[in-house]
């Protein structure tokens, strides 16, 4: 691996590349954050100061090398400081999904044995306190922000800004341990480690070591041309890979400015004022823009409404080909321009997309019409497949060659093999080390030539060598008659109606498909107003019958597109049923990165399951739901079921 | 929060230590038989009680017990026609509320009461007022000292916002929000005048649980983050039992019960108030 080494130039670890950063790019703003309404930039030298304080602080409170350190909190700089300045002492930052109620976190920060934990605010203080009897391990809690905070007991409670000040008084005692500590590490030491969502069973802890981290960021960034005046917006969740990757990884690889928003509510608004240059957002976060720009058209005048329908229709015959270099007349390209001026301009500016050169979706399908209507207005979206395990990447959309159907080549420096069963096998330098305290599931995700098993399963496209993902393998099963049932390919196909936010089929080895629907409430709700419908609650509005009707709609559209597909149909629905709730993470329902848990589903739902398949035309049901500050309640209703309409099957293509 | 009075060691000056560690002072408001009418009848008929600095003081009755004309007779807006009104120590004249608020009186309303064209940041910028002194010239050219003045104002009013948790608000006309949040942004902008006595008139009127639950989050954060003196009318008795330091329970015009909630809780004329009597 020494070679691999020399490509970075011994740039082997997160700390080595600050001290470059501050070195080579000093002056330059690499954090921002709006505080106060404005917005407030650090420098790389300023980071590496702040990192650096940080560090002996936390020596001086005698965190270990290989201790683990939870990190939770919404997106702030002072929150990626942490990280790095964890790694810098030779200990592991293990940041958690920061919407998770107590009881969530409680397994992760037991597994990992967290020693400290470093929050953002009374919220988190609260919930890890709320546990700590089950955390023998836990020691020190450090927080961001003291409000709320004075009259807690501060034995083991500590502020950031103390534990800085405490590191910089004791610098000449503990600085050369901090050197020390810096030295030891390698590509080989762990970088971080991050719990997978898990759609099954126990979130597993992936330890990914400097090496995976600093080799996917090396070579997705040369892939995309990201370098130190690119610029994002950083309001994932830090828990999830992609943030770490983009915030950290690619952040301290290439030198670029990573910017926090104010809040949660006020991501849109920031986005506006940053005006990033590199973009990623789940396909969830551009349907709800497109469902929103469509909301405000359907509000705007004769006139306005004529133009942009006149242009987007224009920008939807050219908009895609010009991205890609094709070749679109002169008198096309005046009327793009032109376009540009009086619609796409202002339209990507609203959506704060003016500057986005590079930009991403990945984790679900997008649909065809949003993944096009973006790509027509010159916003270059592109597609990647990628997991946990890979340290993001495994395969990305190369620049040309990016369709709504594939998640295109493998990565640079990653391996694809497809093996008897479907299932999509990977190998690279960015692979994870193993699973924590967790060898029998990593023995059977990694064999021992370092193939990593993704449990999708899907195949090459003949001709142009692009991957094309099916479904999860473990989903995919065969009806009662035989044919294939893979749940997700039909659930995305109603997904991509802006009224349905949700939908989970069920079929397997049974004679009929059947389905649960969640209509969006924004969608919907916009359309009751309008037509003038009043409704209470999200239950009352998911019962009423013209909403019944409406979907029903959407379901049938969808069997027709499905009777035409020789494989999958069978995976028609004949019965469905709007569920009174919407699926939540809250209620285990879904992962926090919002996929759907089957299993839990089908437990949770077996009555309404049941009542789809008997015939029945009605039922009524108590659910147990969890409010977000973790205590229950349940909510009672009676569902309608609903019939489709489903088309004769065309027999297999010849 | 709630506490015995048989378990709490007073101080010389008659305050104490709450369990969570905050200090109630001296007292700093006392109404000695207040006496209100409005013509023949009589709204606030000789009720005497006294509220103390840095505690959150709850006044509770049933509807058209007197609270809100309590809370009018607090900060100067009704002039009783008999008692005595002792604030910081010196007897109170008749005073308006615009005199109230400069001595550090500020308050919310019942209906909500803002600007609705205006801004939220706007709206709490009116609430600066009284700390504006530059001359009308300089404010007009925004310019100088004013302009000087203005961004001082601005940081404090930013610091609300964080505080309150409304930055995603800041520039949306207060007409187009949610009740929820008109009712956060009053507060905002009677905590922008840096009252030493906030009064709240049912805060939390009109919200869903976890509103609710948010409100009474920065009303105890306000109480324990700047010290703030707090006298609040409230309906919720899960709300008032749970923040308030001591309350006071008016029927009828007439005081029915003054002490600690746990107290209040037990008192059988509250009882009988809220549930009605058996004749």
């Amino acid at each position: 691996m020494t070679d691999k080494v020399a490509a970075t130039n011994g740039l082997d670890t997160v700390p080595k590349l600050l001290a470059r950063n501050a070195a080579k790019f000093g002056d330059k703003p690499a954090n921002r954050e709006k505080e106060f309404g404005i917005w407030q930039s650090w420098t790389w030298r300023e980071v590496a100061d702040e990192v650096n304080a940080l560090a002996l602080g936390l020596l001086a409170l005698d965190l270990k090398a290989g201790d683990h350190v939870a990190i939770i909190g919404q997106n702030r700089p002072a929150l990626y400081w942490s990280m790095v300045a964890v790694q810098s002492v030779g200990a592991v930052p293990v940041p958690l999904y920061q919407d998770a109620v107590a009881n969530e976190m409680v397994y992760v920060l037991d597994h990992c044995e967290a020693r400290f934990a470093i929050v953002e605010d009374q919220e988190q203080v609260d919930k890890v306190l709320e546990v700590q009897d089950q955390l023998p391990k836990l020691e020190q809690i450090i927080y961001l922000d003291a409000r709320g905070l004075r009259k807690y007991d501060h034995t083991s409670m500590h502020a950031y800004k103390d534990i800085q000040e405490e590191g910089r008084a004791g610098h000449e005692r503990l600085a050369p341990i901090l050197k020390d500590r810096l030295a030891v590490q390698d590509y080989d030491t762990t970088c971080v480690m991050l719990y997978t969502s898990g759609t099954t069973g126990r979130p597993k802890g992936v330890v990914l070591s400097n090496r995976s981290i600093v080799e996917a960021s090396r070579s997705s960034s040369e892939f995309d041309n990201l370098n130190v005046g690119d610029s994002v917006l950083a309001y994932l969740p830090m828990a999830w890979v992609g943030d770490f990757i983009f915030s950290i990884g690619q952040c301290y690889w290439t030198g670029f400015c990573v910017a926090c928003p104010e809040s949660a509510d006020t991501m849109q608004a920031d986005l506006h004022d940053i005006g990033p240059t590199y973009f990623f957002a789940p396909p969830r976060y551009f349907e709800g823009v497109l469902t929103r720009i469509m909301i405000r058209m359907e509000d705007a005048g004769k006139g306005m409404n004529w133009m942009f329908s006149y242009f987007m229709d224009h920008a939807g015959k050219v908009g895609s080909k010009i991205l890609d270099g094709g070749s679109v007349s002169l008198m096309d390209r005046i009327k793009y321009k032109l376009g540009d001026w009086l619609v796409y301009g202002p339209l990507k500016s609203q959506m704060g997309m003016s500057k986005v050169r590079v930009g991403y979706t990945a984790g679900e399908a997008i649909g065809p019409e949003i993944f096009a209507f973006f790509r027509s207005l010159g916003i270059n979206l592109k597609q990647l497949y990628g997991q946990t395990e890979a340290s993001v990447y495994v395969t990305v959309q190369p620049d040309g060659e990016v369709r709504a159907d594939t998640v295109g080549v493998p990565a640079p420096g990653v391996e694809i093999k497809i093996a008897d069963s479907g299932e999509v096998f990977y190998r690279s330098a960015g692979t994870f080390v193993e699973y924590y305290k967790n060898p029998e599931a990593t023995a059977s995700t990694k064999d021992k030539d370092g193939w990593v098993a993704t449990g999708d399963a899907g195949y090459f496209e003949e001709g142009t060598g692009h991957l094309k993902i099916i479904d999860r393998s473990k989903d995919v099963g065969k009806m009662a008659d035989g044919s294939l049932f893979a749940p997700k390919y039909v659930e995305n196909k109603l997904k991509f109606y802006p009224n349905i936010l949700e939908s989970v089929l069920f079929g397997v080895n049974s004679n009929k498909c059947v389905a649960f629907i969640n209509i969006d409430l924004g969608a919907v709700g916009n359309w009751a107003e309008r037509n003038n419908i009043g409704y209470g609650s999200y239950q009352e509005l998911a019962g009423h019958p013209q909403v019944l009707d409406i979907i029903r709609g959407h379901v049938e559209e969808v069997n027709a597109s499905l009777a035409n597909d020789p494989m999958l149909n069978g995976c028609q629905i004949h019965r469905f049923l709007i569920l009174h709730k919407e699926l939540d993470p809250d209620d285990g329902e879904m992962t926090r990165t919002r996929k759907v848990r089957r299993r839990i589903v089908d437990e949770k739902y077996a009555d309404l399951i049941g009542a789809l398949n008997d015939g029945s035309t009605e039922i009524s049901t108590v659910t147990e739901v969890t409010y977000e500050d973790g205590r229950k309640g349940s909510i009672s209703a009676t569902l309608s079921i609903m019939d489709a309409k489903v088309y004769p099957r065309r027999a297999k293509a010849a | 929060m709630s506490l015995d009075e048989a378990k709490t060691e007073f101080n010389a000056d008659g305050g104490w230590t709450t369990p969570d560690g905050r200090e109630i002072g001296e007292v700093v408001m006392e109404m000695k038989n207040i006496t209100l009418k409005f013509g023949g009848v009589t709204a606030i008929s000789d009720i005497s009680f006294d509220i103390r600095k840095g505690e959150i003081r709850a006044i509770i009755g049933p509807n058209g017990a007197g609270k809100t004309s309590m809370l009018n007779v607090i900060n100067g807006f009704y002039h009783p026609q008999e008692g005595q009104i002792i604030y910081r120590g010196k007897a109170r004249s008749k005073m308006r509320p615009y005199e109230a608020a400069s001595t550090g009186i500020s308050r919310t309303f019942q209906n909500v009461a803002l600007f609705a064209g205006m801004s939220t940041l706007d709206n709490i910028m009116a609430g600066r007022q009284l700390k504006m002194h530059k001359n009308f010239f300089w404010q007009m050219l925004r310019f100088g000292p004013a302009m000087n003045e203005e961004i001082e104002n601005r940081k404090f009013v930013e610091e609300i916002i964080d505080f309150l948790e409304i930055q995603a608000i800041r520039k949306t006309p207060v007409g187009q929000l949610p009740y929820g949040l008109q009712k956060r942004v009053e507060l905002g902008r009677a905590l922008a005048a840096e009252p030493s006595l906030l009064l709240l008139d049912e805060p939390m009127a009109g919200m869903n649980s976890e509103e609710k639950e948010d409100m009474s989050r920065f009303i105890l954060d306000v109480n324990d983050q700047f010290g703030t003196t707090i006298a609040l009318i409230e309906h919720d008795m899960g709300v008032v039992m749970d923040i308030a330091d001591r309350v006071v329970v008016l029927d009828y015009g007439k005081k029915i019960a003054d002490g600690f909630p746990s107290e209040v809780q037990a008192n059988q004329a509250v009882i009988d108030a809220y549930l009605g009597v058996a004749h």
